[in-house]
């Protein structure tokens, strides 16, 4: 057992900052490991969000010495320990408490995005048929576990939070993707990603992908992807005046 | 008396995993006003860890495959302790279930010729469960939540349902509390459908979340309804074991199912030691057989490191015990000597990245180290088959909290496909009669008042009892007294142990406010804790055989007495625990055939 220091953020929307912890540490401990010590020895109204322990269930997301993660997975020993360690809540959505804050902005957004939409079943029994290669992409997004770490660090609603009524976020993007990509689907949401969605917002810094604990491209495989389906729908030239001359 | 907070529902459904999410999608499909409510936030459920997949007998991968089939590995996995009926509604209706789940946007790995590939599984004939590499649950509750999003269900998330209110005999509704305010709420409700999950969090050694306190299971004993099985705890085989802050863990048996084997610290695959008469005709004997199988399962046996997870559990705790240990106190899983790194890779990434992670092991080049966790919880709410109805009119459960479908032990797969099943047939139930009940019944917040009084007591005392402590060793002293393996005097001990801590949660204190405290929802949960607890201890204790998950080490043998009665759990009036044997319902002839036929 060694001992570490945790210099926890508590507090709520009125206010607070940052309270030193020190507490036994053991072997391969996750930081959320050692909050859970803080939490049964020291501050038990310690508030933190966390299910499965295992980076699968996406609920104890936090900046761990000012970088975006997840708690359960992150190790201790990958962090310098020789001072104290910090962690604060993510910073994109309003706080709660301590690390807790109000996510349902998401909530809110997944209920806006036009549902799936399944073609006719392709046999007689009522079933479907696809080819793996052609459900490995939407299998990519699907595995978005919503710790909503790419909404955390996106500058233009972490630094902007005006924008929210305008702009989804990566997370959203993702999902979007996985509609339009999924062979069975059949409704179009181009408008929706352009308009509701406000996909022009993003210029593809990349920062959402960096911090996915799922390692899905979401920059390169579904953001810019649905970009160009925008920009192929109302920005190609040709095919706007193509669309005057044919009304 | 206080003014809370109310809202009003036909069906109020308590959970939001598999059960919890597809009996809500049910309920308001046929019309009812839908309320949903859970103690996180929406998707975060245990469902999500769920991993090897969900068991339909699709014939997809076997045309030879069909529900009598799984019907019969069901109740053989159960050691026949199962509610027949259920396990013949769970295997007929699966394979319709994980369709409707793919026409509502699932993307499961696909067989070459485009339809649904199913995987080999411990206990299961043929490869039967339906998955998305080894991170099925995600898929289920993703799709889940997205359709139910879309179906005008209102969710109301990080609320915890405290108390079940009646009218009379019947239920009215519900108390609970806002986690982030600690405000109360008040549901009334027609019906109430309860998909809680499980125990887990009474053991030390667990794979399970937080929220798995029993919660379904206590609201609806305190509400007069009957637990059955209890006794039935499901250690799972493989869990993780080293570094100490993840033993428990979940390991797929989807490695075993894809491969991988058990071996002990002399490098021998223990488990042809440990074929018991029961399953020696359908397993094989031989390594040549064991390893043919995974290519060809209709000329060979299937191999002894597929047994059922009670059967599995036992080998590893006796090898351990035996010194043929890995070590940190388990065995090796090693599918990194049998299959391609990339094979492993694509087939396992989320056990590859868990190990990769979390203990520095490279899976796809040395085995793992894995033991036996506290998984599953096989007992729950007497439900009725049909309608998922419980003993208390208007009260339902599906999924974990419910009893009966898994007998005295549950197949890998079939918590998945158990969770739509029943969860859509509760949320029929439920709905069917909530819309056929005229009036809303009265929903007395006499309960309400007497929950807000405990609550706030616990926040006013001072230097009382800390709930962390108590749960902690409640966890040891389960662990230790009513785990893998059991006996009578230790029962014993165990039942005055949790006395003991009864008294001392009636003492807890807690710093801080109201506002999310999670050391005064913990004080809360430890009443469920507690119930749940002693019912496992009781049951364990009266049960003197040893059968599926349940293993006496004072009554060695399956009794077969003893196989024609589930154990029945109910508060009596003095507000003590009553236990009864209730006869287990007979099983109509053409499907005791199929079990007959079986045996060979």
């Amino acid at each position: 057992m060694t001992q570490v220091t945790l210099s926890i953020f508590r507090g709520d929307a009125n206010g607070g900052g940052f309270v030193d912890y020190t507490v036994e540490m053991g072997e391969g401990q996750v930081v959320l490991d050692v909050i859970h010590t803080v939490q049964a020895t020291q501050a038990g109204d310690l508030a933190v969000r966390w299910n499965c322990k295992a980076g699968k269930c996406g609920s104890c997301s936090a900046e761990v010495n000012g970088k975006p993660c997840l708690m359960c997975m992150t190790r201790m020993n990958t962090l310098d320990t020789s001072q104290p360690v910090t962690v604060a809540p993510i910073k994109t959505f309003p706080l709660i408490k301590d690390l807790v804050t109000d996510v349902s902005f998401n909530y809110e957004v997944a209920k806006r995005i036009p549902a799936f939409t399944p073609r006719a079943p392709d046999a007689p029994d009522g079933t479907y048929r696809m080819q793996q290669i052609d459900i490995e992409r939407g299998q990519e997004f699907r595995k978005c576990i919503e710790c909503f770490l790419c909404q955390d660090v996106c500058h233009v609603i972490r630094d902007h939070p005006e924008n929210k009524p305008d702009f989804m976020g990566p997370r959203w993007f993702v999902r979007l993707a996985e509609l339009e990509m999924h062979p069975l689907d059949t409704a179009d949401r181009t408008e929706f990603i352009r308009k509701a969605g406000g996909i022009a917002y993003c210029n593809i810094t990349k920062c959402c992908t960096e911090v996915c604990p799922e390692n899905i491209h979401i920059t390169d495989n579904a953001i810019i992807p649905l970009k160009e389906r925008v920009a192929d729908k109302y920005y190609d030239p040709f095919r706007w005046i193509f669309g005057k001359l044919t009304g | 008396m206080a003014e809370y907070e109310t809202h009003e529902y036909d069906v109020l459904v308590v959970g939001a995993g598999g059960a919890g999410l597809r009996a809500a999608i049910e309920a308001s499909a046929k019309g009812a006003r839908t309320a949903l409510v859970c103690k996180s936030l929406l998707g975060k459920a245990h469902t999500v860890m769920a991993e090897g997949g969900i068991a339909a007998a699709l014939g997809n991968v076997y045309a030879e495959d069909n529900w009598q089939v799984h019907f019969r590995d069901t109740m053989r996995g159960g050691k026949m302790l199962n509610n027949w009926r259920m396990a013949q509604l769970h295997a007929q209706e699966a394979p319709e279930r994980v369709h409707e789940l793919e026409a509502w946007g699932a993307l499961f790995d696909r067989t070459k010729d485009g339809r649904i590939l199913q995987r080999a599984f411990g206990g299961h004939k043929y490869d039967r469960l339906a998955h998305v590499g080894d991170r099925t649950g995600l898929e289920m509750i993703r799709t889940l939540q997205q359709h139910a999003v879309h179906q005008g269900i209102d969710v109301y998330m990080e609320c915890t349902i405290a108390r079940l209110l009646k009218d009379g005999d019947r239920i009215s509704g519900a108390v609970g509390y806002w986690r982030q305010s600690g405000d109360m709420v008040l549901f009334r409700a027609k019906a109430v459908v309860l998909g809680t999950g499980g125990t887990g969090k009474a053991f030390k050694i667990n794979s399970n979340s937080w929220e798995y306190t029993g919660d379904g299971h206590s609201l609806a004993y305190w509400a007069g309804a009957d637990l059955i099985d209890m006794e039935f705890i499901q250690f799972h085989p493989t869990g993780m074991v080293w570094p100490p802050s993840v033993r428990g863990i979940l390991v797929t048996e989807g490695v075993r199912g894809d491969g991988g084997t058990l071996t002990n610290s002399e490098g021998k695959r223990f488990m042809f030691d440990y074929i018991t008469d029961y399953f020696r005709a359908e397993t094989a004997e031989t390594i040549e057989e064991a390893d043919k199988w995974y290519d060809d399962k209709l000329n060979h046996r299937r191999t002894p490191d597929l047994l059922p997870r009670d059967e599995v559990a036992r080998a590893i705790n006796s090898e351990v015990k035996a010194g043929r240990g890995s070590p940190h106190g388990g065995v090796f899983l090693d599918i990194a000597s049998r299959r391609p790194a990339d094979y492993i890779k694509r087939a396992l990434p989320s056990m590859y990245h868990q190990f990769k992670q979390l203990a520095d092991v490279d899976i796809t080049a040395t085995p793992m180290e894995v033991g036996p966790t506290m998984h599953y919880t096989m007992g729950g709410v007497r439900v009725d088959p049909d309608t998922a109805a419980a003993t208390v009119p208007g009260l339902f459960a599906a999924g974990e909290c419910a009893g009966g479908m898994h007998g005295a032990n549950r197949l890998g797969g079939n918590s998945l496909s158990d969770l739509l099943v029943f969860g859509r047939r509760a949320g029929m139930g439920a709905a069917d009669y909530a819309l056929g009940l005229g009036s809303q019944p009265e929903a007395s917040t006499g309960d309400a008042d007497t929950m807000a009084d405990e609550m706030t007591a616990c926040l006013d005392r001072e230097g009382g009892e800390n709930p962390y402590a108590i749960q902690s060793d409640l966890q040891d002293m389960m662990h230790t007294l009513v785990g893998i393996i059991r006996t009578g005097v230790e029962l014993d001990r165990a039942l005055g142990e949790i006395e003991k801590l009864k008294e001392r949660a009636q003492r807890t204190s807690v710093p801080g406010g109201r506002a999310y405290n999670p050391g005064w929802h913990l004080a809360m949960d430890l009443r469920s804790l507690l119930t749940v607890s002693e019912g496992i201890a009781r049951a364990a204790k009266e049960r003197t055989e040893s059968r599926g998950a349940h293993t006496r080490d004072d009554y060695q043998k399956t009794d077969p007495e003893w196989g024609k009665w589930n154990l029945s759990l109910s508060q009596g009036t003095d507000g003590s625990m009553k236990l009864d044997k209730t006869p287990l319902p007979e099983m109509p002839a053409e499907l005791a055939s199929l079990l007959e036929e079986a045996k060979v």
